[in-house]
């Protein structure tokens, strides 16, 4: 499906752009922003300006003499079969990095308490990302996160102390926000969120099990 | 200055050669334009000799494997190929995927449009001018910017970042985005 266009009013802020199109993002954080361009005809418009930015940086970098043969052996390799990559396409409400990241499968939903559902799609040293399921009326269980946080909303829509979030919208947490997302009447709140650092849920679980549970 | 071109570049017309006519001579001489420009890039971020040139193999034969997918209406040569190289270089030294966002599809099949190229290359030439005019260590941090050795944060404090010419860019390739997708529907 080409970009939807839906009333999106919540965009990345440049900069963040500026540090995916140079691919200086953490892959959490990279693949909020990727879903969120494949939503929003604005931001593609703001990716594709900074790749011709990097595109100028590559024109005018010095050149670098090459060695012997390593032309020859990219000339030869022009016939040489490729196994096809898959391309994966957006499923119902998750966009095609989304996709990608569950390798096509449908995400594997785990309860985490209040009705409050995730699936985990990547934790390491560098952050996590996951989607949350949120029953409409619930709130995001109370959370605290050390830096930076990304939420993409694609289905439904939450409202904080900030504003509302509706599908394609995309918010932009420091660690100076304390803020309690609450998803609206209608149909369930389904997010991409990624942060730093693991979420860590103040009232579900106590702290002692969150390494165990990996929330 | 550079003088603004009635003509379309001669590293457009040879992607173009590749994408549509699987054209060798095409491609070796944007090889000859872009290794050299292309090692020098990825040696630029500390990555070694020969390490640089497996990259600069490896985005080559990418640039042939999927010229299918490059649009002039959209991106200029040296855009795209930034593109494929950060994301290889991402790859190969941090051993991860990078995400990327779902393909907007083939570019049409028609007659391409030469004022829309034009108009792209334009743009991509007054980005180059914008770039030979700031003083040198403003465009030292716009090109480390654009290496990816700056974080988030750091790109957010500098000042010199977006350059105004990357707004007007981004309001006219929205145009040409809106435009291509009426088109398509």
């Amino acid at each position: 499906m080409r970009g939807k266009m839906t009333a999106i009013t919540h965009h990345i802020p440049d900069a963040l752009l500026a540090a995916y199109a140079a691919g200086s993002l953490p892959q959490p954080y990279a693949l909020v922003v990727a879903s969120h361009i494949s939503l929003c005809l604005d931001c593609r418009a703001t990716f594709d300006a900074h790749q011709a930015a990097g595109g100028a940086v590559l024109d005018t970098a010095e050149r670098a003499h090459l060695s012997n043969g390593v032309k020859a052996r990219v000339l030869e390799q022009l016939d040489a079969p490729v196994a096809p990559e898959p391309v994966f396409q957006r499923s119902g409400v998750f966009p095609g990095p989304v996709m990608e990241v569950l390798k096509g499968k449908p995400p594997r939903w785990r309860t985490v308490g209040g009705g409050v559902r995730q699936s985990i799609l990547s934790a390491t040293g560098e952050g996590s990302v996951r989607l949350l399921f949120i029953p409409p009326g619930q709130a995001v269980p109370d959370h605290s996160h050390n830096g930076l946080e990304l939420t993409l909303v694609l289905q439904g829509s939450f409202s904080d102390e900030t504003g509302r979030f509706g599908v394609g919208d995309m918010e932009v947490a420091d660690e100076h926000l304390e803020h309690t997302p609450v998803a609206d009447v209608g149909a369930p709140c389904i997010c991409l969120a990624a942060t730093d650092a693991p979420l860590r849920f103040r009232t579900l679980v106590p702290r002692l099990l969150q390494p165990l549970f990996r929330i | 200055m550079t003088k603004p071109s009635r003509q379309i570049s001669p590293q457009t017309l040879q992607m173009l050669a590749v994408r549509d006519a699987r054209d060798r001579a095409a491609f070796s001489r944007l090889f000859d334009y872009f290794a050299p420009r292309l090692k020098g890039f990825i040696m630029r971020s500390g990555t070694g000799s020969g390490q640089a040139e497996e990259i600069v193999q490896d985005v080559m034969l990418t640039v042939w494997r999927k010229a299918s997918m490059f649009d002039p209406q959209r991106a200029n040569v040296s855009a795209w190929i930034y593109q494929i190289a950060r994301n290889r270089q991402i790859d190969v030294i941090r051993k991860e995927n990078r995400p990327l966002p779902e393909a907007l599809g083939a570019p049409p099949a028609d007659e391409p449009d030469a004022s829309q190229i034009l108009a792209v290359e334009q743009e991509a030439g007054q980005l180059k001018d914008a770039l030979a005019r700031l003083k040198p260590d403003q465009r030292e941090i716009i090109e480390k910017a654009y290496l990816g050795e700056l974080t988030h944060q750091e790109i957010s404090t500098q000042t010199g970042l977006p350059l105004g010419t990357i707004k007007s860019r981004i309001r006219l390739g929205l145009e040409r985005l809106r435009h291509e997708l009426k088109d398509a529907r």
